[in-house]
Protein backbone atom coordinates (compact mmCIF):
# COMPACT_ATOMS: atom_id res chain seq x y z
CA UNK A 1 0.00 0.00 0.00
CA UNK A 2 1.10 3.34 -0.82
CA UNK A 3 0.04 6.86 1.32
CA UNK A 4 1.36 9.86 -0.41
CA UNK A 5 2.16 13.11 2.00
CA UNK A 6 1.75 15.98 1.49
CA UNK A 7 2.62 19.18 3.07
CA UNK A 8 1.42 22.65 2.96
CA UNK A 9 4.50 24.64 3.73
CA UNK A 10 6.79 25.55 0.85
CA UNK A 11 9.52 26.82 3.57
CA UNK A 12 12.55 24.73 3.57
CA UNK A 13 12.87 24.18 7.26
CA UNK A 14 9.39 23.53 7.68
CA UNK A 15 7.49 21.97 10.60
CA UNK A 16 5.18 20.83 8.72
CA UNK A 17 6.90 19.00 6.17
CA UNK A 18 9.10 17.87 8.88
CA UNK A 19 6.13 15.96 10.61
CA UNK A 20 5.41 14.96 6.92
CA UNK A 21 8.78 13.34 6.18
CA UNK A 22 7.99 11.65 10.14
CA UNK A 23 5.18 10.14 8.65
CA UNK A 24 7.46 7.95 6.37
CA UNK A 25 9.29 6.76 10.07
CA UNK A 26 5.81 6.34 11.82
CA UNK A 27 3.60 4.28 9.03
CA UNK A 28 2.72 0.60 9.57
CA UNK A 29 5.19 -2.24 8.56
CA UNK A 30 5.02 -2.66 4.79
CA UNK A 31 3.52 0.51 4.09
CA UNK A 32 5.48 2.90 1.96
CA UNK A 33 5.34 6.26 2.33
CA UNK A 34 6.17 9.24 -0.16
CA UNK A 35 6.36 12.66 -0.17
CA UNK A 36 4.65 14.75 -2.34
CA UNK A 37 6.95 18.42 -3.29
CA UNK A 38 5.78 19.56 -6.13
CA UNK A 39 3.28 22.17 -4.82
CA UNK A 40 4.85 25.20 -6.10
CA UNK A 41 5.16 23.90 -9.21
CA UNK A 42 1.09 24.33 -9.93
CA UNK A 43 0.23 27.19 -11.47
CA UNK A 44 -2.84 28.83 -9.90
CA UNK A 45 -6.33 26.97 -10.83
CA UNK A 46 -7.42 27.95 -14.28
CA UNK A 47 -10.48 25.93 -16.06
CA UNK A 48 -8.91 27.54 -19.58
CA UNK A 49 -5.67 25.43 -18.44
CA UNK A 50 -7.75 22.13 -17.97
CA UNK A 51 -8.34 19.29 -19.52
CA UNK A 52 -6.00 16.52 -21.75
CA UNK A 53 -3.38 18.69 -22.02
CA UNK A 54 -3.30 20.49 -18.67
CA UNK A 55 -0.20 21.62 -17.42
CA UNK A 56 2.86 18.90 -16.82
CA UNK A 57 2.71 19.25 -13.34
CA UNK A 58 -0.72 18.95 -12.83
CA UNK A 59 -1.07 16.12 -15.07
CA UNK A 60 2.04 14.73 -12.69
CA UNK A 61 -0.37 15.31 -9.66
CA UNK A 62 -2.91 13.46 -10.55
CA UNK A 63 -1.25 10.45 -11.59
CA UNK A 64 0.79 10.46 -8.18
CA UNK A 65 -2.59 10.76 -6.28
CA UNK A 66 -4.33 8.48 -8.52
CA UNK A 67 -1.64 5.44 -7.89
CA UNK A 68 -1.69 6.12 -4.27
CA UNK A 69 -3.99 4.22 -2.27
CA UNK A 70 -3.86 6.80 1.14
CA UNK A 71 -3.20 10.41 1.27
CA UNK A 72 -2.08 12.56 4.14
CA UNK A 73 -2.18 16.61 3.85
CA UNK A 74 0.18 17.97 6.89
CA UNK A 75 -0.96 21.47 6.82
CA UNK A 76 -0.21 24.72 8.57
CA UNK A 77 -2.72 27.43 9.45
CA UNK A 78 -2.67 30.87 7.90
CA UNK A 79 -5.04 33.48 8.64
CA UNK A 80 -7.26 30.80 10.35
CA UNK A 81 -7.48 28.09 7.32
CA UNK A 82 -5.44 26.41 4.79
CA UNK A 83 -2.95 27.91 2.67
CA UNK A 84 -3.61 28.62 -0.65
CA UNK A 85 -1.09 26.83 -2.56
CA UNK A 86 -2.69 23.63 -0.53
CA UNK A 87 -5.87 24.90 -1.38
CA UNK A 88 -4.88 25.24 -5.39
CA UNK A 89 -3.31 21.63 -5.56
CA UNK A 90 -6.81 20.19 -4.13
CA UNK A 91 -9.02 22.61 -6.15
CA UNK A 92 -6.50 20.49 -9.66
CA UNK A 93 -6.85 17.24 -7.55
CA UNK A 94 -10.85 17.41 -8.18
CA UNK A 95 -11.31 18.54 -11.14
CA UNK A 96 -13.14 16.70 -13.55
CA UNK A 97 -15.80 16.17 -10.88
CA UNK A 98 -17.15 13.36 -9.70
CA UNK A 99 -15.73 9.97 -10.35
CA UNK A 100 -13.36 11.38 -13.05
CA UNK A 101 -11.15 13.52 -10.39
CA UNK A 102 -8.25 11.82 -9.09
CA UNK A 103 -8.92 12.95 -5.49
CA UNK A 104 -12.80 11.67 -5.93
CA UNK A 105 -13.09 8.41 -3.17
CA UNK A 106 -9.71 8.26 -1.96
CA UNK A 107 -8.73 8.27 1.78
CA UNK A 108 -7.45 11.16 3.04
CA UNK A 109 -6.11 12.55 6.90
CA UNK A 110 -5.15 15.56 7.76
CA UNK A 111 -2.62 16.98 10.67
CA UNK A 112 -1.19 20.16 10.74
CA UNK A 113 1.91 21.93 13.13
CA UNK A 114 2.07 25.02 14.82
CA UNK A 115 4.65 26.98 16.52
CA UNK A 116 1.42 28.06 18.74
CA UNK A 117 -0.72 26.40 21.19
CA UNK A 118 -3.90 25.24 18.66
CA UNK A 119 -1.63 22.93 16.15
CA UNK A 120 -3.34 24.42 13.15
CA UNK A 121 -6.86 22.72 14.24
CA UNK A 122 -8.41 25.48 12.29
CA UNK A 123 -7.09 24.80 8.93
CA UNK A 124 -7.63 20.78 9.58
CA UNK A 125 -11.27 21.21 9.90
CA UNK A 126 -11.35 23.46 6.74
CA UNK A 127 -9.25 20.78 5.32
CA UNK A 128 -11.44 18.39 5.86
CA UNK A 129 -14.64 19.85 4.63
CA UNK A 130 -13.03 20.68 1.73
CA UNK A 131 -11.47 17.49 0.81
CA UNK A 132 -15.43 15.86 1.60
CA UNK A 133 -16.14 18.23 -0.68
CA UNK A 134 -14.42 17.14 -3.61
CA UNK A 135 -15.67 13.83 -2.36
CA UNK A 136 -12.46 12.11 -0.96
CA UNK A 137 -13.21 9.81 2.47
CA UNK A 138 -11.98 11.70 5.18
CA UNK A 139 -10.59 9.98 8.07
CA UNK A 140 -12.06 11.08 11.24
CA UNK A 141 -10.14 13.49 13.41
CA UNK A 142 -7.48 15.97 13.18
CA UNK A 143 -3.55 15.47 14.14
CA UNK A 144 -2.79 19.09 15.91
CA UNK A 145 0.89 19.13 16.76
CA UNK A 146 1.06 22.40 19.32
CA UNK A 147 4.71 24.18 19.87
CA UNK A 148 6.33 22.18 17.39
CA UNK A 149 9.53 24.09 17.53
CA UNK A 150 9.20 21.22 20.93
CA UNK A 151 9.03 18.58 19.20
CA UNK A 152 11.80 18.14 16.34
CA UNK A 153 15.58 19.33 16.49
CA UNK A 154 16.79 21.54 14.08
CA UNK A 155 17.46 19.19 11.30
CA UNK A 156 13.86 18.50 11.21
CA UNK A 157 13.76 14.65 12.72
CA UNK A 158 10.38 14.11 15.56
CA UNK A 159 12.00 13.90 18.73
CA UNK A 160 8.52 14.14 20.84
CA UNK A 161 7.45 10.36 21.99
CA UNK A 162 3.87 11.45 22.34
CA UNK A 163 3.50 13.17 18.63
CA UNK A 164 5.44 10.34 17.17
CA UNK A 165 2.58 7.83 19.30
CA UNK A 166 0.03 10.09 17.59
CA UNK A 167 1.38 10.11 14.35
CA UNK A 168 1.88 6.56 14.40
CA UNK A 169 -1.90 6.00 15.74
CA UNK A 170 -3.48 8.38 13.02
CA UNK A 171 -1.47 6.85 9.90
CA UNK A 172 -2.93 3.35 11.02
CA UNK A 173 -6.51 4.72 10.94
CA UNK A 174 -5.52 5.83 7.50
CA UNK A 175 -4.24 2.93 6.35
CA UNK A 176 -7.53 1.07 8.23
CA UNK A 177 -9.36 2.88 5.70
CA UNK A 178 -7.77 3.05 2.77
CA UNK A 179 -7.87 -1.11 2.77
CA UNK A 180 -10.35 -2.08 0.19
CA UNK A 181 -13.18 -3.44 2.07
CA UNK A 182 -16.34 -5.66 -0.15
CA UNK A 183 -18.98 -3.14 -1.69
CA UNK A 184 -21.91 -3.93 0.06
CA UNK A 185 -25.60 -2.77 -1.02
CA UNK B 1 -63.15 1.80 17.27
CA UNK B 2 -63.25 1.75 13.19
CA UNK B 3 -59.92 2.11 11.39
CA UNK B 4 -60.48 0.11 8.10
CA UNK B 5 -57.82 -1.96 7.00
CA UNK B 6 -57.68 -4.34 4.20
CA UNK B 7 -55.15 -6.22 2.23
CA UNK B 8 -54.73 -4.88 -1.02
CA UNK B 9 -55.91 -7.96 -2.82
CA UNK B 10 -58.68 -5.91 -3.49
CA UNK B 11 -56.56 -3.03 -4.96
CA UNK B 12 -53.33 -4.32 -6.47
CA UNK B 13 -54.20 -7.15 -9.19
CA UNK B 14 -53.28 -11.08 -8.42
CA UNK B 15 -49.71 -11.65 -10.36
CA UNK B 16 -46.25 -10.66 -10.22
CA UNK B 17 -45.44 -7.14 -12.00
CA UNK B 18 -41.78 -5.88 -13.29
CA UNK B 19 -41.70 -2.40 -12.74
CA UNK B 20 -40.62 -0.08 -16.09
CA UNK B 21 -37.99 2.32 -15.04
CA UNK B 22 -38.86 3.75 -18.30
CA UNK B 23 -42.58 4.71 -17.59
CA UNK B 24 -41.75 5.20 -13.61
CA UNK B 25 -39.57 8.21 -11.41
CA UNK B 26 -38.43 7.93 -8.53
CA UNK B 27 -37.28 11.37 -6.89
CA UNK B 28 -36.35 12.98 -3.99
CA UNK B 29 -36.35 16.22 -2.34
CA UNK B 30 -34.70 18.26 0.39
CA UNK B 31 -35.68 22.05 0.84
CA UNK B 32 -32.46 24.18 1.85
CA UNK B 33 -32.36 27.25 3.27
CA UNK B 34 -35.78 25.98 3.85
CA UNK B 35 -36.76 28.08 1.44
CA UNK B 36 -35.63 26.73 -2.21
CA UNK B 37 -36.66 22.51 -2.91
CA UNK B 38 -34.26 20.69 -4.53
CA UNK B 39 -35.33 17.72 -6.40
CA UNK B 40 -33.45 14.77 -7.47
CA UNK B 41 -33.62 11.91 -9.79
CA UNK B 42 -32.52 8.29 -9.75
CA UNK B 43 -33.18 6.79 -13.02
CA UNK B 44 -31.50 3.93 -12.28
CA UNK B 45 -33.58 0.96 -10.69
CA UNK B 46 -35.68 -1.83 -10.92
CA UNK B 47 -38.40 -4.09 -8.84
CA UNK B 48 -41.09 -6.23 -8.53
CA UNK B 49 -44.92 -5.63 -7.29
CA UNK B 50 -46.87 -9.03 -6.13
CA UNK B 51 -50.66 -8.40 -6.05
CA UNK B 52 -53.18 -11.57 -4.86
CA UNK B 53 -53.00 -13.07 -1.20
CA UNK B 54 -49.57 -11.86 0.10
CA UNK B 55 -49.09 -8.24 -1.91
CA UNK B 56 -45.49 -7.27 -1.59
CA UNK B 57 -43.22 -4.53 -3.35
CA UNK B 58 -39.70 -4.60 -3.51
CA UNK B 59 -36.84 -2.86 -5.57
CA UNK B 60 -33.42 -2.16 -5.99
CA UNK B 61 -32.12 1.71 -6.54
CA UNK B 62 -28.50 2.43 -8.79
CA UNK B 63 -27.22 4.96 -6.43
CA UNK B 64 -24.58 5.93 -8.78
CA UNK B 65 -27.65 6.69 -11.17
CA UNK B 66 -28.99 9.60 -9.09
CA UNK B 67 -28.70 13.14 -10.23
CA UNK B 68 -29.91 16.67 -9.59
CA UNK B 69 -28.68 18.06 -12.82
CA UNK B 70 -25.83 19.87 -10.92
CA UNK B 71 -22.30 17.58 -11.90
CA UNK B 72 -20.52 18.92 -8.89
CA UNK B 73 -23.07 18.38 -6.30
CA UNK B 74 -23.99 14.89 -8.17
CA UNK B 75 -20.40 14.39 -7.30
CA UNK B 76 -20.49 15.57 -3.30
CA UNK B 77 -23.54 13.38 -2.94
CA UNK B 78 -21.98 10.20 -4.55
CA UNK B 79 -19.04 10.87 -2.64
CA UNK B 80 -18.19 9.77 0.98
CA UNK B 81 -19.76 12.43 2.81
CA UNK B 82 -22.99 11.67 1.46
CA UNK B 83 -24.05 8.12 0.12
CA UNK B 84 -20.70 6.89 -0.71
CA UNK B 85 -21.80 4.82 -4.03
CA UNK B 86 -18.15 3.38 -4.15
CA UNK B 87 -18.93 1.42 -0.94
CA UNK B 88 -22.81 1.20 -1.23
CA UNK B 89 -24.03 0.77 -4.83
CA UNK B 90 -27.50 0.34 -4.33
CA UNK B 91 -30.35 1.34 -2.03
CA UNK B 92 -32.96 -1.02 -0.89
CA UNK B 93 -36.87 -1.45 -0.11
CA UNK B 94 -38.53 -4.31 0.79
CA UNK B 95 -42.06 -4.43 1.80
CA UNK B 96 -42.85 -6.32 5.11
CA UNK B 97 -47.31 -5.67 4.27
CA UNK B 98 -48.91 -4.23 1.99
CA UNK B 99 -52.21 -2.72 2.82
CA UNK B 100 -55.05 -0.40 1.93
CA UNK B 101 -57.82 2.33 3.61
CA UNK B 102 -60.22 3.52 1.87
CA UNK B 103 -58.01 5.09 -1.58
CA UNK B 104 -54.66 5.58 0.36
CA UNK B 105 -52.36 2.76 0.09
CA UNK B 106 -50.25 1.74 2.95
CA UNK B 107 -46.77 0.15 2.70
CA UNK B 108 -44.66 -0.68 5.60
CA UNK B 109 -41.06 -1.65 4.95
CA UNK B 110 -37.14 -1.67 5.51
CA UNK B 111 -35.15 0.65 3.37
CA UNK B 112 -31.51 0.28 3.00
CA UNK B 113 -29.24 3.25 2.36
CA UNK B 114 -25.71 3.33 2.51
CA UNK B 115 -25.96 -0.04 4.26
CA UNK B 116 -28.21 0.86 7.20
CA UNK B 117 -31.78 -0.58 7.44
CA UNK B 118 -34.43 1.23 8.92
CA UNK B 119 -38.67 0.39 8.72
CA UNK B 120 -40.47 3.24 6.50
CA UNK B 121 -44.06 3.31 5.58
CA UNK B 122 -44.77 4.85 2.65
CA UNK B 123 -48.20 5.67 1.96
CA UNK B 124 -49.76 6.55 -1.77
CA UNK B 125 -52.35 5.26 -4.33
CA UNK B 126 -52.95 2.53 -6.65
CA UNK B 127 -54.05 4.53 -9.75
CA UNK B 128 -54.91 1.37 -11.73
CA UNK B 129 -54.27 -1.10 -14.47
CA UNK B 130 -54.75 -0.62 -18.09
CA UNK B 131 -53.28 -2.23 -21.57
CA UNK B 132 -50.53 -0.55 -23.18
CA UNK B 133 -50.40 -0.62 -27.14
CA UNK B 134 -47.67 -3.17 -27.42
CA UNK B 135 -49.75 -6.50 -25.34
CA UNK B 136 -48.43 -5.71 -21.81
CA UNK B 137 -51.32 -5.35 -18.75
CA UNK B 138 -49.53 -2.77 -16.50
CA UNK B 139 -50.57 -1.20 -13.23
CA UNK B 140 -49.46 2.23 -11.97
CA UNK B 141 -48.76 3.29 -8.36
CA UNK B 142 -47.57 6.13 -6.21
CA UNK B 143 -45.78 6.08 -2.99
CA UNK B 144 -44.39 8.75 -1.30
CA UNK B 145 -42.26 8.84 2.34
CA UNK B 146 -40.35 11.48 4.36
CA UNK B 147 -37.05 10.02 6.34
CA UNK B 148 -34.36 11.20 8.11
CA UNK B 149 -31.21 11.35 6.19
CA UNK B 150 -29.14 10.95 9.37
CA UNK B 151 -31.23 7.82 10.57
CA UNK B 152 -28.92 6.25 7.63
CA UNK B 153 -25.89 8.24 7.81
CA UNK B 154 -26.00 10.92 5.88
CA UNK B 155 -25.12 13.51 8.17
CA UNK B 156 -23.14 16.25 6.40
CA UNK B 157 -24.46 19.75 6.76
CA UNK B 158 -23.08 23.22 6.60
CA UNK B 159 -23.36 26.09 9.05
CA UNK B 160 -25.58 29.09 7.67
CA UNK B 161 -23.93 32.95 8.89
CA UNK B 162 -27.14 33.45 10.94
CA UNK B 163 -27.55 30.42 12.28
CA UNK B 164 -29.04 26.68 11.50
CA UNK B 165 -27.89 24.56 8.90
CA UNK B 166 -27.81 24.39 4.87
CA UNK B 167 -29.71 21.13 4.65
CA UNK B 168 -32.78 19.80 6.62
CA UNK B 169 -32.92 16.19 7.79
CA UNK B 170 -35.60 15.60 6.69
CA UNK B 171 -35.83 14.45 2.76
CA UNK B 172 -38.91 13.46 0.82
CA UNK B 173 -38.64 10.11 -1.21
CA UNK B 174 -41.33 10.17 -4.14
CA UNK B 175 -42.21 7.24 -6.65
CA UNK B 176 -44.18 7.12 -9.19
CA UNK B 177 -44.12 3.76 -11.38
CA UNK B 178 -45.69 1.37 -13.95
CA UNK B 179 -45.31 -1.95 -13.61
CA UNK B 180 -45.61 -4.68 -16.27
CA UNK B 181 -47.21 -7.83 -15.92
CA UNK B 182 -44.78 -10.71 -16.02
CA UNK B 183 -45.56 -12.96 -18.70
Amino acid sequence: MQILVFSGSLRERSYNTALARAAADHAPPGIHVELYDGLAELPPYDEDLDGEDAPASVRELRERITQADGLLFVTPEYNGSIPGVLKNAIDWASRPPRGGAALWGKTAAVAGATTGQYGAIWAQQDLRRVLGIAGARVVDGELPVARAQDAFDETGTLLDEGVAARLAGHLAALVAEAAPVAVAA
Amino acid sequence: MSTITEQATTVIPAGEWEIDPAWSSLEFEVTKLGLVTIKGRVPGFSGTIRGGEEPSIEGVVDATSLTTFDETRDGHLQSPDFFDTARYPELRFESTSVSARGDELIVEGSLTIKGTTRPVVLTGRYAGEGADPWGNDRIGLELQTTIDRTDFGLVWNAPLPRGGFLLPNEVVLRAIFAAVKAS
